[in-house]
């Protein structure tokens, strides 16, 4: 079970009240008209699917049903930290 | 190869067993091959046995980091059925499952492939319309299927719990008469064999560490064991970690690794006949022949390569087999555990060349590969002994991702994700 501090509520709270959603800071094309096929589809569908250090969006859905990014280790499961949409995050695979 | 016989039993039993053959060399590899498959599961030991039964290419090793079928081969429900919806998907399984039928003569190996039928129940309105007009798309691609209603139900399956008190009744099903379980294991032991004896070669316990690729063309593979390896093709059937070898040649796959568990109980007297998925309540069940129930839940959320699953996940499996099944309330559990499955955004594997020449993969099957081992085997092998896609994998090339030709079968194949 993991323990996951929603850094909009301020507290730690059990796995079962959260959802995860995928890859974070992935950002939408300003011009979509403008993307070729590649490009939309790889907006669409590629992902990073680290062994490792990942980023990831995550939404409290049984809480404050605020969404939120993490930082987790997808091989230990050890989160290293959450943060606020639209922060940066402070621990990356290179540091 | 030693042939398993009955005769070769009696003769062996003479001698108290002590001179069988060994099932599979382990050789050193040598400098070069005309195929390397990476990853030793059943996929992968599938494709080896086909490049060289069907194509004549015996000159192939197969690469595995740990020990062979002891991935997702080894950790699945077993559940074999091929009542897919869509076109593409519902030929790919069926093939898979024509093989299925004579695999233990043609590898010699009893696989235990015991068709047994599958029930996918219905539980709402929604979940008939989708039976009806599954089971029906599945006649029209001449594969079995039939659509029962709650009383033929309970004549199939007569301890499970198909009263109108549940939380969601049983509403109905779609049965097909072919489907079953097989022997994970033996799967994966019964190619290694049958390959090994016409010259493939299983190098276990090596890792590959990178992809040795120039001017856009891949030449071999970086070992942690053996140094370098040279290959004219090479064929990555990885599952869970095919992102991280994409990654290492340059590329992403749309993949994202889950880890999907599975638990076992205690061995109990025989019980269940059949299995039982509900994609609504979210389990499914079936019996071993060793007497243990075999549960699947469904994949945890988020991305995962640690190989367990997570008690909350455990959790909503077992309430849902609970609510079907009353009377396994005091069953113990023995073991469970978690694979790494590569989850595609439309459900539906990815059979592919890649934007480096000469190197392909076939992974992406999420949480249901194991039905599919054979034909994702011999599919890929003709994939790679022609260094083109064939007329069946075409439709999973990975650049339906960038074109939008989906093949969407989530939630549409009756699959328990």
């Amino acid at each position: 079970m993991l323990h996951i501090f929603c850094p909009h509520c301020a507290e730690y709270r059990e796995e079962e009240e959260f959802h995860a959603k995928g890859q974070a800071h992935i950002p939408r094309p300003l011009d979509p008209e403008a993307l070729s096929d590649k490009e939309w589809g790889e907006y669409l569908y590629f992902r990073k699917n680290p062994r490792g250090i990942h980023h990831e969006l995550w939404v409290h859905a049984a809480g404050c049903r605020k969404f939120f990014n993490m930082t987790r280790d997808t091989v230990t499961y050890e989160i290293h930290e959450t943060y606020k949409i639209g922060e940066k995050p402070t621990v990356t695979a290179q540091s | 190869m030693q042939r398993y016989s009955g005769f070769e039993l009696f003769k062996q039993s003479l001698s108290h067993h002590e001179n069988w053959q060994s099932v599979w060399r382990n050789p050193k590899p040598k400098d070069k091959y005309d195929v390397i498959i990476v990853g030793g599961g059943g996929h992968g030991l599938a494709t080896a046995y086909y490049l060289a039964k069907v194509h004549g290419i015996t000159n192939v090793a197969v690469l595995e980091k740990g020990y062979l079928g002891g991935g997702n081969t080894g950790r699945n429900t077993t559940i074999v059925r091929s009542n897919y919806l869509w076109d593409e998907a519902a030929h790919l399984y069926e093939h898979a499952m024509k093989l299925w039928e004579g695999l233990s003569q043609d590898l010699n190996y009893n696989v235990m492939f015991s068709q047994r039928g599958v029930l996918n129940l219905g539980h709402t309105l929604q979940d008939m319309r989708d039976i009806q007009r599954r089971v029906n798309a599945n006649r029209l691609n001449g594969i079995d299927g039939e659509i029962l209603d709650t009383k033929q139900v309970q004549e199939i399956v007569p301890m499970m719990d198909c009263s109108a008190n549940t939380r969601y009744p049983v509403m109905g099903a779609s049965w097909q008469p072919r489907a079953g379980v097989a022997r994970h294991d033996a799967v994966a032991w019964g190619f290694a064999r049958a390959a090994d004896a016409m010259g493939v070669d299983m190098i276990q316990q090596t890792e590959v560490v990178d992809m040795i690729i120039e001017d856009g063309t891949i030449t071999g593979v970086k070992t942690n064991r053996y140094g370098d390896i040279k290959a004219d093709k090479v064929g990555c059937v990885v599952a869970g970690n095919s992102s991280v070898l994409a990654n290492m040649a340059g590329f992403e796959l749309p993949l994202e690794s889950h880890p999907l568990q599975a638990l076992v109980s205690e061995p109990i007297k025989p019980v269940l006949d059949t299995v039982v998925m509900s994609n609504h309540v979210h389990g499914y069940i079936s019996q071993s022949d060793k007497g243990d129930l075999v549960i699947g839940a469904g994949i945890d959320g988020y991305n995962g390569y640690g190989q367990r699953g997570s008690y909350p996940t455990i959790e909503h499996t077992v309430q849902a087999i609970l609510e079907l099944f009353p009377m396994f309330s005091r069953v113990r559990m023995n073991r469970q555990w978690g694979g790494i499955v590569d989850t595609c955004p439309d459900a539906c594997p990815i059979l592919s060349d890649t934007p480096v020449k000469n190197l392909f993969f076939n992974c992406g099957w999420g949480t249901g590969g194991f039905k599919a081992t054979p034909g994702s085997g011999h599919v890929f092998a003709e994939c790679l002994a022609k260094g083109e896609l064939s007329e069946l994998a075409k439709p999973f090339s990975m650049f339906r991702f960038h074109n939008g030709a989906l093949i969407d079968e989530h939630g549409a194949a009756g699959v328990a994700h």
